[in-house]
């Protein structure tokens, strides 16, 4: 069995700087001149990736499954 | 940080109309992480930069949970903060809870709600002009538009807004309510609530509010308790500041020359106009809530030790003049706009783009209806609010 991965993608035109993502998880989010940006864009999976994205008030947060590029947050 | 740094009483004093305390600006340049005394809990930090602003509120290090039922916690309030409310959780109570109501704050599901928001507003701009001037813009349209829209989205009827029309205003009151009011209106709010829970248990809705019950009763996502709260969050945070700031942003825009007309002629300015009335008119007086530190942070350079409350006040943040050229002034094209009027962070208002499509619509049709609207009275008689965490006129009395 291959470890599972999921890509982040972060759309900046739409990113506010809620900062909402970086307080669920730092580990995963920083700030950059005000938007947010993925720390890695390959990720081992992590509940709280799924959290950030699904509370993006802009939804400007894609998480998906990288083997199948299915998305897995926000829920469409 | 010396041992012999002012402790300053916070709140600084009861503000006057939207004015900023100068103390905000003095302590930005001077004593940007500074010690304060609060009415209630003792003596905690007050952070007055942008940047400082954001760490506290975005760095999972500062908890809110930790404020919870404390009544060693410094605070504006006679009671400790109370459990069960999003903004009083962390992670992972906040993300459990958080996800069931996200989704339908997003800009995308917000959007939907537009046609309808302007034809809420559209009646009441409507009844206005039935009635013709005066009329007191804080009773005939800011009380008016935000209750109908957050009751229609959880599903509680608008005939009823008369009986929580002062539960926000007294859940954040500092002085005007006694305890004992405060604990009769929660009382009174929490039966509403429950009484609304269990129509949707006999009859299922597809509203907010019976979506949370279907997670309850379906899924077991929530508890009641966490139900009944989540319910009485929505219906608080949803009205009573928004309606506040429909009469607060009018206000400026009314007595500051040339802005009303600028709209007017420009329509298209009206969201940005909206981002700056954001920064510009900060409706809470400076109370917020505490966070404490639950390890040692660094803050500008002072060391916050473990176990010690951090205030910050998105007042003082909103003027940094390191991030606003003129800071002091309101500047409806104002570009970039990096204000803090809906937090930052885990806590970032729910209802934050909700507010934004309320406040943009309601401002830009008050502009397209009533292009001679003004102040029926001087702008120096103009009633305020006091002894409350937020701030707005008691009376707006227009004419046009």
């Amino acid at each position: 069995m291959t470890e599972q991965r999921w890509r982040i993608q972060i759309d900046k035109r739409t990113c506010i700087g809620s900062g909402l993502c970086i307080g669920i998880s730092p580990d995963h989010f920083r700030l950059v001149d005000g938007r947010s940006e993925p720390r890695a864009e390959s990720v081992t999976p992590d509940d709280l990736v799924l959290d950030a994205a699904e509370f993006c008030p802009v939804e400007a947060i894609l998480v998906r499954a990288e083997n199948t590029m299915t998305i897995l947050a926000p829920q469409q | 940080m010396s041992s012999d740094a002012e402790v300053r009483d916070y709140p600084f004093g009861e503000p006057a109309g939207i004015e900023v305390d100068p103390l905000f600006a003095k302590l930005r340049r001077e004593e940007p992480v500074s010690r304060i005394r609060l009415p209630y809990g003792g003596e905690g930090w007050l952070v007055t930069r942008h940047e400082d602003t954001k760490l506290v509120l975005a760095d999972p290090r500062f908890s809110r949970a930790r404020t919870v039922d404390r009544d060693d916690v410094p605070r504006t309030t006679p009671e400790p903060a109370r459990g069960g409310f999003l903004l009083n959780m962390d992670p992972p109570e906040h993300n459990r809870l958080r996800r069931l109501v996200a989704l339908a704050f997003t800009s995308r599901r917000v959007e939907r709600l537009r046609p309808r928001v302007q034809e809420i507003v559209g009646e009441r701009l409507a009844e206005i002009e039935r009635h013709g001037p005066p009329t007191d813009l804080v009773r005939s349209l800011a009380l008016q538009v935000p209750i109908v829209v957050i009751c229609e989205m959880l599903g509680v009827p608008a005939r009823d807004q008369e009986r929580f029309q002062d539960f926000s205003d007294a859940v954040l009151s500092t002085t005007a309510y006694t305890p004992e009011e405060i604990l009769a209106v929660r009382t009174a709010l929490q039966t509403y609530l429950a009484d609304m829970v269990r129509r949707r248990r006999e009859q299922p809705t597809d509203d907010l509010l019976g979506a949370l019950v279907a997670a309850r009763d379906d899924e077991d996502r929530l508890s009641e308790e966490e139900l009944i709260n989540l319910g009485i969050g929505l219906l608080i945070a949803g009205h009573g500041t928004t309606a506040n700031q429909i009469s607060n942003f009018t206000y400026v825009l009314l007595t500051r020359p040339g802005s009303w007309d600028l709209l007017r002629e420009r329509p298209d300015l009206v969201p940005g106009a909206v981002e700056e009335l954001l920064r510009y008119v900060e409706f809470g007086t400076g109370g917020s809530f505490a966070k404490v530190a639950t390890e040692d942070v660094l803050v500008g350079g002072v060391l916050i030790p473990a176990g010690d409350a951090v205030f910050v006040n998105a007042q003082a943040a909103n003027r940094d003049e390191t991030v606003f050229d003129s800071p002091d002034e309101v500047d409806l094209l104002r570009q970039p706009n990096p204000h803090l009027a809906f937090g930052h962070g885990l806590h970032h208002c729910l209802g934050a783009q909700l507010a934004r499509l309320i406040l943009q619509v309601t401002i830009g049709s008050l502009v397209r209806h009533f292009p001679s609207l003004r102040l029926a009275v001087p702008a120096e008689d103009v009633p305020w609010k006091t002894g409350l965490l937020v701030r707005g006129p008691k009376a707006l009395p227009v004419s046009w």
